[in-house]
């Protein structure tokens, strides 16, 4: 279904750690919504020297109630544009394009799956863990970062999870290490069938490369910087495998962000490889 | 000629003003309509549909085509800059083959007037390009991009040669279709842009597109580098308006006659007007698309309101209108 265009209201602002949960109104997006889709936010209104939209992952979409359907995401603070976002009040309007991207694809069958998020990536896979347990799937979810308050939503997240595993760099909470250190042993403790993922571009390749030695079916949201987020500006391009067996550089925003795990070619992002569709020539 | 009221519309609430005649040409190509999408903002025009309806505003410019499938630059392509941005996307693209049998042919089932974007790495190239769309249907005009920044070779930017933008321009007249309209697309980057739409307007160029984006750079603090993989990139959006307004005037003002498609940081109507009144027959919204996706439908609706608001009944009598010698009443009031 196409994406819309509307001007959504802050319902709610609230600290989550070291992020920012925003609910907005967004009539007619909420419905829309899938686990993994995206949206963005137009930053400092209408003369903003502030261009670029951002763009945040669906955190939840509650399609009734009194707003009649509204969505909340999940904001880091990186640079002024964020910080302006997260100086939002109730009532302030917010220009909001979305639903965008293509979601996780959920399995038609029973299946084990495990949800891997870095840091706020696991943001997108609450209301991916609630529909695939609509389903009668297994759900066992790691959630890894650097420290303790890098992480988002643990105890939310404990509720749709058979079983929970936190990660943290520096040891300051659950395991020390990174989420790779214990996929490994929990794909065989769970028989998994499905991996998802979201996080950052290192853990995902990270996770993809665990997955494909243990021949489980990955999932990957991955994060790029993205100038429309509408498929129109081409800056959000990864070198990506197609079904023919050709490498093109695909846009993560309208193709994306949901990658299958063996098809982007991960130690190449931020390069043209040379075997891509149109990779310049030598000599040229 | 019965004229509808502008009622509605995001500026028109409460105003009773008379609709105003939007049509206009750019040489031979004549449109209903005056607002553009700009090569390189707009793809083919599949994804902004979603938004407006493509075929209510003057025409898709789509983004620049090569000969073959190009993958373009490594990223990061993109930097975001004070009321603009960098791009350095490297004219990534399917080839032609492949865009007039996929995109082109969706845009002609769509009925929308498309501006089909070319762009060569040698003047044969665009001969080859000019010569793949001869006798393609549903065209209306050739925008020939000879201003790309994010190409290899800085030498190889024809529009900041005179000879070089005149080889090309020949090498596409003589291989196109004589009804089509050529828009050579100039780059600010030179030291006269006059002399570059001049030599074009000789070599056969039937109108310009002006601007393209003008080189910059930005260094990330964090990595201590250059932003971009490609180093330097294509500066556009609102930062730049003035400078392309100033294209715009001096264009028009040395070559009257000659058609101006005007583009460069065109947010909302009051600013399309600026280069109406500047010279441009017709004006692109690019980067600005970006921020609001439907952005080419509302800068034109405004665009009529601001034509409205100032007593133009039509779009054509206020081109060029800031070049207009002294108002009468100027005169009047030197004489007292």
């Amino acid at each position: 279904m196409a994406p819309l265009q509307l001007t959504g209201q802050v319902l709610d602002v609230r600290r989550a750690g070291m992020y920012t949960v925003l609910s907005l109104t967004a009539p007619g997006l909420a419905e829309r919504t899938k686990p993994g889709h995206f949206l963005n936010i137009g930053i400092g209104g209408d003369e903003s020297g502030l261009l670029l939209r951002r763009s945040f992952a669906i955190y939840q979409a509650q399609s009734r109630g009194v707003y009649g359907g509204s969505v909340d995401i999940v904001v880091g603070v990186h640079g002024k544009g964020t910080q302006w976002l997260v100086e939002r009040r109730r009532h302030d309007n917010l220009s909001i394009v979305g639903p965008l991207g293509k979601p996780f694809t959920l399995p038609k069958d029973p299946a084990n799956c495990i949800l891997v998020g870095g840091g706020y990536g696991t943001a997108p896979l609450f209301m991916l863990a609630d529909q695939l347990r609509e389903r009668g799937c297994r759900v066992d979810v790691i959630a890894g970062a650097a420290t303790e308050e890098k992480l988002f939503g643990t105890l939310e997240i404990k509720r749709a999870a058979s079983t929970l595993t936190v990660t943290t760099e520096d040891g300051s909470m659950g395991v020390q290490g990174r989420v790779t250190d214990v996929l490994d042993d929990i794909i065989t403790k769970t028989s998994a069938d499905v991996i998802y993922a979201c996080g950052p571009m290192g853990m995902l390749a990270a996770v993809a490369n665990v997955a494909a030695a243990r021949g489980v079916y990955a999932q990957c949201s991955v994060e790029e910087s993205m100038a429309c987020g509408i498929g129109v500006c081409m800056t959000c391009v990864l070198p990506v495998i197609g079904d023919d067996g050709i490498t093109r550089m695909v846009r993560s925003c309208v193709e994306g962000p949901v990658f299958r795990g063996d098809r982007v070619r991960w130690s190449e992002v931020g390069t043209v490889p040379t075997d891509a569709l149109g990779a310049p020539t030598e000599g040229h | 000629m019965s004229r509808a009221l502008i009622t509605s519309g995001p500026m028109g609430s409460g105003l009773n003003l008379p609709a105003v005649d939007m049509s206009t040409s750019i040489a031979s190509f004549e449109t209903p309509m005056p607002v553009f999408t700009a090569s390189g903002c707009a793809a083919a025009g599949k994804e902004l549909d979603q938004f407006f309806d493509i075929t209510q505003i003057g025409g898709i410019v789509t983004k620049s085509v090569m000969l073959n499938a190009r993958s373009g630059r490594a990223t990061p392509r993109m930097a975001e800059t004070p009321s603009g941005m960098l791009n350095s996307i490297g004219l990534q693209g399917p080839g032609i083959d492949a865009f007039i049998e996929n995109d082109l042919a969706w845009l002609r089932q769509r009925g929308a007037r498309t501006v089909v974007s070319i762009a060569g790495g040698s003047v044969e190239e665009y001969g080859k390009l000019a010569a793949k769309l001869r006798n393609v249907e549903g065209i209306s005009a050739i925008e020939v991009n000879i201003s790309c920044p994010n190409v290899e070779d800085r030498g190889q930017v024809f529009a900041c040669d005179p000879n070089s933008a005149s080889q090309v321009i020949q090498a596409v007249k003589r291989n196109s279709d004589t009804r089509v309209p050529i828009i050579a697309k100039l780059s600010p980057d030179v030291t006269n842009i006059v002399t570059i739409a001049q030599s074009v307007e000789r070599a056969g160029a039937d109108a310009v597109a002006v601007i393209n984006t003008t080189l910059g750079m930005v260094i990330n603090l964090d990595t201590m580098r250059p932003a971009l993989a490609g180093i330097t990139g294509g500066l556009s959006g609102p930062a730049i308006r003035p400078m392309a307004v100033r294209c715009v005037w001096q264009i028009h003002q040395a070559l009257p006659d000659l058609p101006i498609l005007g583009m460069g940081g065109i947010r909302n109507g009051d600013d399309a007007l600026q280069f109406i009144f500047a010279g441009a027959s017709a004006v692109s919204v690019g980067t600005v698309t970006f921020n609001d996706p439907s952005a080419p439908m509302r800068v034109q609706n405004e665009l009529e309101v601001a034509l409205a608001m100032r007593g133009f009944t039509t779009l054509r009598e206020a081109i060029g209108y800031a070049h207009r010698g002294p108002d009468l009443d100027e005169v009047a009031e030197e004489q007292e």
